[in-house]
């Protein structure tokens, strides 16, 4: 069955690639179906295991794993079979594991251990009776414990016909679970107290969670292995989080993620068969994760940083834009005129209006002049171009508005009003502007706030 | 606090107890760790009020709400609601857990944490249907932030997340609210709108049993107030109770120096 043969490794070509990746071959295209269906299992388990902050213990359940894995190899061994029954060792599996997280349950409630400690002791306890176990099993006279260690680090292709067909099961039904509880799990997550105060069984959907887990566990031993099941858990989830902030979405993107380093992690493995299938599938999984973290639509980094920067560069026009048309204002021969001239401004006076230098003044103009916010300017002068100045206006109004409602709506002290308002104006839609407009029964606001101003700028 | 005269009816465990009150606590003990928290707590509350639960840090105040709500384990104590097990009238219960107890960064936005109060009626395996969104939808509007129902909860301040939770209990459309620290933290223009649900569903004969902190507005908002201090310290209309000596009592004698110190700062504002 092992079909990973060392000649296709000599052989390797594109040719033999674009065969298994698009599963031309009849062992290729189970392992790589079936691993790609537990891929999008546990992507949707796992979008709640890590929203539900229970990633450890996924990690623990995972280890807690291999004694039972051993013990149900040696039960079938001693009733003289091969040991080679998948759904018996998977039980042995799963019953160990889920054993494992209901000490780490216990632990918590009943001893003053924390939720971290008491994982890392089940972890490291099961697993470490695990590898003894494990070790008499090899040492038993006339057992073939070669299949065994393939749990551990994973090895998709020696998978069975009978066993594609009972882990691809296994894993739709899974999926097909979570969607169907889809609105338990997520107030589960969300808020567990209120959640018990409608009379949920929160008890028991927690463990059918951690049973769902428990699932896509034994159900990945086989392609991923034991140790590595927690990263196609949790990675997939994390990396769908990078693009959206809809659960449904997350849902959704995190199974598609997983399904898709499913299925090209198991075809490169099936075409490098001296490398754990388990192993690569993470690898692909982590890349598609580093890319999420660097590109991602909602929370990515890059999007991050260039929101921040036109953030930035947002204020830094509309400080400026506002120092000119104040001192348009100051400038104006009438005090009272409500509507200053656009004339030349002298860059001093700009300079003066704020704690910013010349430079920074400098580079400021420099871009308004891209904007075509400036008619022109040099190192003396300067005067705003026709659509520049009608910026300015609209933004030193909203500036003000926001002012006025901060004193007369909001309790906050003149003082602060400034300061408030340079921060807030910027996040100003229209809708509130002309909500602003309306409660304080202004409609022409240039000319108001006058006084006001005069005494924030003395 | 308040007590009818009805006869005493044979089934009733309790006949002490008003049968129809919206809430009656009956020797409730709650511990942690073998170290108790609220000791032999015996309440009516009555129907149609807002009542306030006031009390220092530690006092158990939280730890009232959670025992009543099945949150958490009692040592002893039976809750009734409405004259009949707690467990069976749920349905008739909302509750607003603290703002703090969940993590706002959870991928959600403002109207499906409010759909969240009617789950209940949805059912189990169901899926959230049109309907039950336009009824989150309306109660959102009534909190004043229907415009908001989109924006992710993270996104909201904490004043939006606040009415968040309480147009989730709107939409659980219950008759007895359990409300902790709603006021916390929150900026002017929210805790009027507080005010003001809490008021209409005052109107509408429903009974709000809200955890407060802050003493200087207790009796502007509550007409019923609960002084707690581990055990009950007094109970009743915020006319007579809600006085020195028992705050006093509540408070023990630190309560001088607090006030002092909150006089000198109200002075100094004013």
């Amino acid at each position: 069955m092992f079909f990973g043969d060392p000649i296709l490794l000599a052989t390797f070509s594109w040719e033999i690639f674009r065969e298994v990746l698009f599963l031309q071959e009849y062992n290729t295209r189970t392992v790589v179906t079936s691993t790609s269906l537990l891929g999008i299992s546990a992507g949707m388990v796992g979008s709640f295991l890590l929203l539900r902050k229970r990633s450890l213990m996924g990690d623990a359940l995972s280890h807690a794993c291999l004694p039972g894995l051993v013990i149900a190899f040696l039960v079938l061994v001693l009733f003289g079979g091969t040991g080679r029954n998948l759904p018996i060792l998977l039980l042995g599996a799963g019953a160990t594991g889920l054993f494992g997280s209901a000490m780490v349950l216990w632990l918590r409630n009943h001893t003053r251990i924390k939720d971290d400690a008491g994982m890392g002791i089940v972890l490291s306890v099961f697993f470490g009776a695990g590898v003894v176990l494990l070790n008499i099993a090899q040492k038993m006279p006339g057992t073939r414990t070669a299949g065994l260690e393939s749990f551990i680090y994973g090895q998709a292709a020696a998978m069975m016909r009978a066993d594609f067909i009972l882990l691809s099961v296994l894993a739709v039904a899974i999926t097909l679970w979570c969607l169907a509880l889809k609105k338990e799990f997520t107030l589960l997550c969300f808020d567990e107290n209120f959640a018990r105060s409608l009379g949920w069984p929160v008890q028991r959907l927690d463990l059918f969670l951690l049973l769902l887990i428990a699932a896509v566990t034994v159900v990945g031993m086989q392609a991923v292995g034991l140790i590595l099941i927690i990263a196609f858990l949790i990675i997939p989830a994390a990396a769908a989080r990078f693009w959206t902030d809809n659960l449904g979405r997350m849902l959704f993107l995190s199974a598609f993620i997983g399904g898709i380093s499913g299925w090209v992690g198991a075809s490169l493995s099936s075409l490098l068969p001296r490398l754990p299938a388990g192993a690569i599938v993470v690898l692909v999984a982590s890349s598609i994760f580093i890319f999420s973290l660097l590109f991602g639509s909602a929370r990515g980094i890059v999007r991050r940083n260039l929101d921040q920067l036109r953030l930035r560069r947002k204020i830094g026009r509309q400080h400026l834009l506002r120092a000119v048309y104040e001192t348009l204002e100051q400038m104006s021969p009438t005090p009272d005129d409500p509507f200053p001239r656009n004339r030349p401004v002298p860059l001093e006076r700009i300079v003066a209006q704020r704690s910013w230098t010349r430079q920074d003044v400098r580079k400021l103009l420099r871009r308004a002049e891209r904007e075509d916010h400036l008619h022109e300017w040099n190192e003396r002068e300067l005067s705003l171009s026709e659509s520049g100045f009608g910026e300015a206006s609209r933004i030193t109004r909203n500036h003000r508005l926001w002012e006025i409602f901060m004193i007369t709506h909001a309790d906050i002290a003149p003082s602060h009003v400034d300061r408030d308002a340079d921060s807030v104006e910027h996040l100003l839609s229209p809708e509130m502007v002309r909500e602003l407009e309306e409660k304080l029964g202004l409609q022409n606001i240039p000319a108001s706030p006058h006084p006001l101003t005069r005494e924030v700028h003395p | 606090m308040t007590k009818t005269n009805l006869p005493p009816a044979e089934d009733d465990p309790h006949p002490e107890h008003s049968r129809d009150a919206p809430l009656s606590i009956h020797d409730l003990t709650v511990a942690y760790h073998r170290k108790p928290v609220i000791w032999d707590i015996d309440l009516d509350l009555p129907e149609g009020k807002l009542i306030a639960v006031v009390g220092p840090n530690g006092a158990g105040k939280s730890t009232l709400l959670k025992a009543c709500l099945d949150l958490i384990p009692r040592v002893s104590g039976d809750i009734r609601v409405y004259g009949k097990p707690y467990r069976q009238q749920r349905s008739l219960i909302g509750y607003v857990p603290q703002r703090e107890s969940v993590d706002w960064d959870f991928p959600v936005s403002a109207l499906e944490v409010v759909t969240m109060g009617v789950y209940g009626s949805i059912g189990w395996f169901r899926p959230v249907l049109r309907k039950h969104r336009a009824k989150a939808q309306e109660a959102l509007e009534k909190v004043g932030i229907g415009h908001l129902a989109g924006r992710q909860i993270s996104q909201l301040s904490g004043g939006q997340q606040q009415r968040v939770f309480l147009a989730r209990a709107l939409a659980q459309e219950a008759q007895l609210y359990f409300m902790d620290e709603p006021f916390a933290a929150v900026d002017a223009a929210t805790e009027r709108a507080i005010v003001a649900l809490l008021r209409e569903l005052q109107q509408q004969g429903k009974t709000c049993l809200v955890v407060h902190h802050d003493l200087a507005t207790v009796a502007r908002y509550f007409d019923h107030v609960i002084l707690l201090n581990m055990r009950v310290v007094a109970a009743g209309p915020t006319a007579e109770v809600f006085h020195n000596e028992n705050l006093q009592k509540t408070y023990g004698g630190k309560m001088p120096l607090l006030e002092e110190a909150g006089q000198a700062l109200r002075q100094n504002l004013s």
